[in-house]
């Protein structure tokens, strides 16, 4: 779960300073100094952790602590600030102007996932009623342009290849190309500026409003490819260069950033693998340092795992405060609003049996990995510490039909299940009397887990005034 | 072809640029050793992705040194750096053992006291794995050891496709199956062809998978699994392959993979690109896994085996 570790950092510090009555410089400095750990190991780059830190500590020594806030609050107020500015302030969208076809460029270092967001991005386009084209200019790594050929069918999107490599799909087999013509290979790879040029042609004979353009991974250092890049870009002119970030790059991202900026010059990140336990410090360094606005973040390995990202709601997910919304959002997509209602207040109400638990978990399921969806609730980041719920989607299975082995009363008084009933239970869900205990004791917890939150919840829709939900005195 | 030793200084060189003449200059001139010294080392060393954790500790063990040995000046701190980093590198090889056939391929890795030996290659998405395996094969192959690759990522769009090319370039034969076939069927029919064949090692490629997915980690057990049943013994070499641009999440990689399918070593994939290495070193320290190999580019004679003493020569110049 993405920036657990970091939110449940500064959750540890904070608990120290919400202890206090005052907050005095020698407490800011202390909560500061695990803040600087914390953002470190999460591989945000030193230099942005120095400035970082010195600009709450300045604000947080010098200025005024807000009457309505203890000084508690405001140190969190500050950090919270800070970061979501760190991550851009607002939420960025894609400007892709008037032109018809736009044209969106995808670049990076090898294996930062360039193909896979490619084709989430055209997916993505497409569900907001865009006729997106993708573009394979990736004639280095050996079957590169076949991998966007397979994700464009399995999406029943178009995907331009250079004429020698799509008649050789169409034969059956893969085109030979090689990057530094090893010998015995003597196939000339067909030039990527040409190919984007030309699949912007197509884009436009075909009636597509947007291509993407998949290009090779390079290095930053690699004057060559660099070029290369910079005259595709002169060739098709793209609305958006998006740059893609591997959420578990270490403190060297911040170079890798700074040169595709300089060198091609970029429009926008994308953050990829943040499925990971990656603390995805290094994008936030990247965004920083080239002033560009993450737009996307890549969540999974199936093709509709991309979504918008979101900083400020993201500096709250640090904080620890998670994202109540962007589960709405998701919730949303996969049910209809009112049930994705229903099952808000249930989550946050406490309220619920082991009923509704069944029901969530069908909703889950289809919402995506459970993992994600319950990172978004406030602290439900602590879960998996505390050996509560399994992510494990087997094991949902399992509680599937272990509460479909109970009977109504049971569902909605679990207090009920005694020893015989465990036994009927488990034998009736092709389980085990431990599983039975195990699927209850999860459900205890989840729900008491939930009582907080519910707390939490109501706190933070009064709290706009600057106000935190925290227990704080 | 250049010499090791040459290839390795080019693929060197950035490191020692970057990370390695900002430590110089801390350690020459005649600097004398101040709180400056301290920080601006610590921030160095950080920023070389060793962790804060090593970073800290490497200062203090430092401090702790200056005062025993009256050091005034930085420069004398330098060899009892390169040794804490060398010992800390050093310190999780063991050499195969001689029943296990030692070292005589000529490559750091153990082979069976009878074909086949089976290595298993694995790793999050995109450090590389397929083309270390092309570069791994082409290197048994001038001991004039024969090879087998399998296909194991069935999942990645066109994964076999991009290995079979590899294959055909290293000329090398390769068993795979069908996109979304189950992994272990395509290392089990590997092993099989290689007992027909009599080939001498089977390779294993899998489909990149993050360490945090349960299912998928179930997954590459089973294929290890596998493999341990067809060849007693087997998997000789589990070899992880990770990105020397990732962060601290390596060291979080290293530590799940080794408890899911005992990984024996390191692959360090992209060294020409980056200016640090200091993953290997948080790795080497914090999970016990010495590097095996490292990737300097792109082309097939790019991966040699890792030399600690030129790493940190070169780290610390």
């Amino acid at each position: 779960m993405f920036f657990q570790n970091l939110a449940a950092r500064l959750e540890e510090t904070f608990k120290r300073l919400r202890g206090r009555g005052k907050l005095t410089e020698a407490d800011v400095n202390e909560a500061l100094r695990e803040v600087r750990m914390a953002l470190l190991e999460a591989d945000v780059n030193f230099k942005v952790v120095k400035d970082f830190t010195a600009r709450v500590k300045e604000k947080a020594i010098g200025g005024n602590v807000m009457e309505s806030l203890t000084p508690g609050q405001q140190v969190i107020k500050i950090v919270h600030e800070e970061l979501t500015e760190l991550m851009g302030g607002q939420s960025a969208r894609l400007s892709l102007g008037n032109a018809i076809p736009a044209a969106i460029m995808m670049v990076g270092l090898q294996g930062s996932g360039k193909t896979t967001s490619a084709a989430k991005l055209a997916a993505h386009l497409r569900k907001q009623g865009r006729h997106p084209l993708l573009v394979a200019c990736d004639p280095y790594r050996p079957a590169a342009m076949e991998q966007l050929r397979v994700l464009g069918k399995q999406l029943n999107i178009p995907v331009y290849l250079p004429p020698a490599v799509a008649a050789a799909a169409a034969a059956g087999g893969v085109a030979v190309m090689a990057p530094t013509a090893p010998a015995g290979v003597t196939a000339v790879p067909p030039d990527p500026v040409r190919t984007a040029r030309e699949g912007l042609e197509h884009a436009r004979a075909g009636g597509h409003d947007v291509a993407i353009i998949d290009t090779a991974g390079r290095l930053h250092v690699d004057d060559e490819l660099m070029a290369e890049l910079t005259r595709i870009k002169e060739a098709v002119k793209p609305q958006e260069v998006l740059l893609v970030v591997d959420a578990m790059a270490g403190q060297d991202a911040l170079n890798v950033a700074e040169s595709f900026n300089q060198r091609v010059g970029i429009d926008g990140l994308v953050m990829t693998k943040l499925d990971s336990d990656a603390r995805g410090g290094a994008a936030l360094s990247a965004r920083s340092v080239t002033g560009r606005p993450i737009k996307f973040v890549g969540v999974g390995e199936k093709l509709d795992a991309l979504e918008a990202f979101h900083p400020e709601r993201m500096a709250s997910r640090i904080l620890g405060m998670g994202d109540v919304l962007s589960l709405i959002e998701k919730a949303e997509e996969a049910l209809d609003v009112k049930k994705a209602e229903e099952m808000q207040k249930k989550l946050l109400s406490a309220q619920f049996t082991l009923e509704d638990f069944l029901e969530q978990l069908k909703q889950v399921r289809k919402m995506g990995p459970l993992d994600q969806v319950l990172g978004m609730i406030p602290g439900l980041g602590n879960l998996k510490k505390l050996g509560g719920l399994q992510v494990d989607e087997k094991e949902l299975v399992k509680a599937e039909a272990m509460i479909n082995s109970m009977t109504l009363k049971e569902r909605r008084t679990p207090e009920i299940i005694d020893g015989s009933r465990r036994q009927r239970i488990a034998r009736g869900s092709g389980t085990s009397v431990q599983d039975v205990n195990r699927l209850l004791r999860q459900f205890d917890e989840t729900k008491k887990m939930l009582k907080r939150f519910a707390g939490l919840e109501k706190g933070l829709r009064k709290g706009k005034g600057g106000r935190f939900p925290f227990p704080m005195d | 072809m250049a010499s090791l030793k040459e290839r390795i200084e080019q693929g060197l060189a950035k490191v020692r640029g970057g990370f390695g003449q900002k430590l110089a200059g801390l350690f020459t001139g005649g600097r004398r050793i101040g709180e400056d010294f301290y920080e601006e080392l610590e921030e160095t060393l950080i920023a070389a992705d060793v962790g804060v954790q090593l970073a800290t500790d490497s200062v203090e063990y430092l401090r702790k040194k200056a005062r025993e040995t009256r050091a005034s000046e930085t420069g004398q701190l330098k060899d009892l750096l390169r040794q804490h980093f060398l010992e800390t590198l050093e310190r999780p090889i063991v050499a195969p053992s001689a029943s296990q056939g030692g070292a005589a391929s000529g490559e750091p890795l153990a082979l069976a006291a009878a074909p086949p030996t089976v290595y298993l290659i694995v790793g999050v998405n995109g450090t590389g794995k397929t083309t270390t395996i092309a570069k791994l094969a082409a290197r048994i192959k001038v001991h004039r050891q024969s090879v087998l690759l399998a296909a194991g990522d069935t999942f990645r769009a066109a994964a076999a496709e991009q290995l079979g090319i590899w294959a055909d370039r290293v000329g090398v034969p390769m068993i795979r199956h069908q996109e979304g076939a189950d992994p272990a069927a395509v290392a089990f029919d590997a092993i099989s062809a290689a007992k027909a064949r009599k080939t001498d090692i089977v390779i294993v490629d899998t489909a990149g998978r993050l360490h945090t997915k349960v299912n998928l980690m179930e997954e590459l057990k089973k294929v290890h699994r596998v493999v341990a049943r067809e060849v007693p013994g087997a998997p000789q070499e589990v070899l992880l392959v990770v990105d020397a641009t990732t962060g601290q999440n390596a060291v979080q990689q290293a530590k799940l993979f080794k408890e899911a399918v005992g990984v024996t070593g390191v692959v360090l994939t992209k060294m020409d690109g980056t200016a640090k290495g200091g993953v290997a070193i948080a790795v080497a320290g914090e999970v016990g896994l010495p590097v095996k190999y490292v990737g300097l580019g792109e082309s097939v004679e790019d991966l040699v085996p890792f030399d600690a003493k030129a790493f940190v020569q070169a780290l610390v110049p």
